[in-house]
């Protein structure tokens, strides 16, 4: 006979109060999804604007914003290329701490830092490319290419050494940016380039083209982790008996990886290179700190991302301050509070 | 019977250093093995190239027959690694999550079902952690933990349960309930192969030890081990041999 394991003098920490939390999490959820959606409507909607059966609903998505910055009495909602900077963040706001949830629990927070400077390298070579063969399109695509790209190279390398080490993290890092630099010297004298825009995030930067890529993007991303949540969830957390079950771990890492260049290429104009890694990170570990499965620190995450967005975005557009900051600085007081709260739990607990 | 382990001539080196030099062995289905000998003697590389998480340099490896490198029923082995491998420590993941991992191999990318929620149930009552379900694994003791590990092997429906030092930073009372409940679940025809440092424990329990020191120094039953001068060559004649007293 299994000898009975004593627990009975342990609280559990199930019952209403559990059930009240599992409730309202699910709420903010579908909140966020119906956000979600509206934003993924616009962007649709706009794209599509010049075609006959949908111009009507496109004029009546503008006249409900400005319906909205009546009563709101603000001068937001009005605007197309607010919506699509506020598209754009939603979108971050969640698939950024959804790839982020495997991330820091892999221990490869640094990974996501590491990749947005490889596509700032991907950004200068949009720009420059762009202007020595004369197009004009956003150099984001560029940057996607070059990241991707990137990423089959830290992989490629993390196989070799058999680590995600700092060491081969902080060549790839340095040497991209390196890059970058030069590339951006060189083509100042070819096109006028907003490099500023992409260091530190500017919602100005965000157009109607890279709106519509985040979108796609995202559609895709949640799609696959959807799809293969199990296997993600296995390999981040014994990727030894995930291989011994006959798991394709290196697939898996490769696919991970993949995505999150994407996901730091789609952030990229509203974050800024240098910020966009925190997207991945903080709501994550603020969510690791109050969460009591891994199902729920992804949800968690998911509603962390969604106030830190809202939150930096209503900071950036009242004070006319950089959006990637603002968006960090509330991701970082919800990550001091989740903080308190469970050290306030545990002080709550001993009291007794 | 197809043997659950065959090793043929295996032999595999980190870099110039041979770690693991022409092993042979048969593990039989049911069979009870001890793996044991010093450290840094090559038992956890030997129970890796069994699995097929590293690749011989020479000889062969097959499991269940068919040879480690086309093996795909992953979802019969039921794997148990060293503590420090696993994310249990720090990862916000529950008991019963952990435990429906042994699931997955069986659901590829389909949804799991109630079948596979009956059966992960059905694991979490054999170890006796039933209770412990919604815990995270990070607030379980050593032993709770590694119950939990088997469990996940157990909803896997493993035939081969491999285990690494299971019950490292794991106290007496503790360890001695968790080597019952091996019995108990080899006695139900699961083949156990168990690297365990104690070496009190392993001819207590098991039913064939292996000797290793990077070669092979004994194969066969317990009794003939106990006979033998396998430990003493092994372990060298300086060797600090840990004995279990009963």
């Amino acid at each position: 006979m299994p000898e009975p394991i004593d627990s009975t003098n342990r609280e559990h920490e199930h019952g209403t109060g559990g059930d009240r939390r599992r409730l309202l999490e699910h709420c903010g959820l579908a909140l966020t999804a119906v956000i979600a959606l509206v934003m993924l409507s616009f962007v649709l909607l706009y794209w599509l604007r010049d075609n006959p059966a949908l111009a009507n609903a496109y004029s009546q998505f503008m006249i409900a914003g400005q319906w909205f910055d009546y009563y709101l009495g603000t001068n937001v909602f009005q605007w197309a290329f607010m919506w699509q900077s506020m598209a754009t963040g939603v979108l971050i706001g969640i698939v950024a701490p959804l790839i982020g949830t495997f991330l820091v629990h892999r221990e490869m927070a640094l990974i996501g830092e590491t990749l947005a400077h490889t596509a700032f390298a991907g950004v200068a070579i949009g720009f420059a490319g762009g202007a020595v063969i004369g197009w004009s399109g956003s150099p984001l695509y560029a940057a996607l290419l070059v990241g991707v790209l990137g990423a089959l190279g830290v992989q490629w390398l993390a196989e070799r050494t058999n680590t995600y080490g700092d060491v081969p993290i902080a060549i790839m890092l340095t040497g991209s940016f390196a890059v970058g630099t030069l590339i951006i010297s060189w083509g100042r004298g070819q096109r006028g380039i907003d490099i500023e825009g992409f260091l530190f995030g500017d919602l100005a930067i965000v157009t109607a083209g890279s709106a519509r890529m985040m979108a796609v993007l995202s559609v895709v991303v949640v799609a696959v982790v959807i799809y293969t949540y199990k296997q993600l969830l296995f390999i981040t957390f014994d990727e030894q008996a995930a291989r011994v079950a006959q798991l394709n771990v290196d697939a898996y890492n490769t696919l991970l990886i993949v995505m999150t260049a994407v996901v730091v290429v789609g952030s990229m104009q509203v974050l800024g290179v240098i910020l966009v890694a925190g997207m991945l990170v903080i709501p994550v570990a603020a969510a690791s700190q109050v969460a009591r499965g891994f199902r729920e620190t992804m949800y968690l995450s998911i509603l962390f991302g969604q106030l830190s967005i809202a939150g930096g975005f209503a900071l950036a557009i009242s004070q006319g301050l950089p959006s990637g900051g603002s968006i960090i600085v509330v991701a970082i007081a919800i990550y001091l509070l989740s903080i308190l709260l469970s050290s306030g739990r545990v002080t709550a607990m001993s009291m007794h | 019977m197809t043997p659950a382990v065959d090793v043929t001539d295996v032999s595999f080196a980190y870099g110039e250093k041979p770690v693991v030099s022409d092993v042979s062995m048969t593990i039989d289905q049911g069979e009870f093995l001890g793996l044991i000998g010093p450290n840094g003697s090559g038992k956890t590389t030997l129970l890796h190239l069994m699995l097929g998480l590293l690749e011989p340099d020479t000889g062969s490896v097959s499991l269940f027959g068919e040879p480690v490198g086309a093996f795909d029923e992953g979802e019969r082995i039921g794997y148990v690694s060293q503590q420090s491998t696993n994310r249990g420590g720090t990862m916000p993941v529950t008991v019963r999550e952990s435990v429906t991992m042994g699931r997955f191999a069986h659901a590829g990318h389909r949804r799991l079902t109630s079948e596979d929620d009956a059966i992960v149930e059905e694991a979490l009552e054999t170890v006796g952690i039933t209770e412990l379900g919604d815990r995270l694994i990070n607030q379980l003791s050593g032993g709770q933990r590694q119950r939990a590990y088997i469990a996940r092997a157990l909803a896997s429906e493993a035939d081969l349960l491999a285990l690494d030092e299971p019950t490292v930073g794991v106290d007496a009372e503790s360890r001695d309930a968790f080597y019952r409940l091996l019995d108990r679940l080899n006695d139900s025809g699961i083949t156990i192969i168990l690297i365990e440092h104690d070496i009190g424990v392993v001819t207590d329990r098991a039913s064939r030890i292996a000797c290793i020191n990077t070669e092979l120094y004994h194969h066969g039953d317990t009794e003939s081990f106990v006979e033998s001068d396998a430990l003493a060559e092994a372990y060298g004649a300086t060797g600090q041999v840990v004995h279990h007293d009963h």
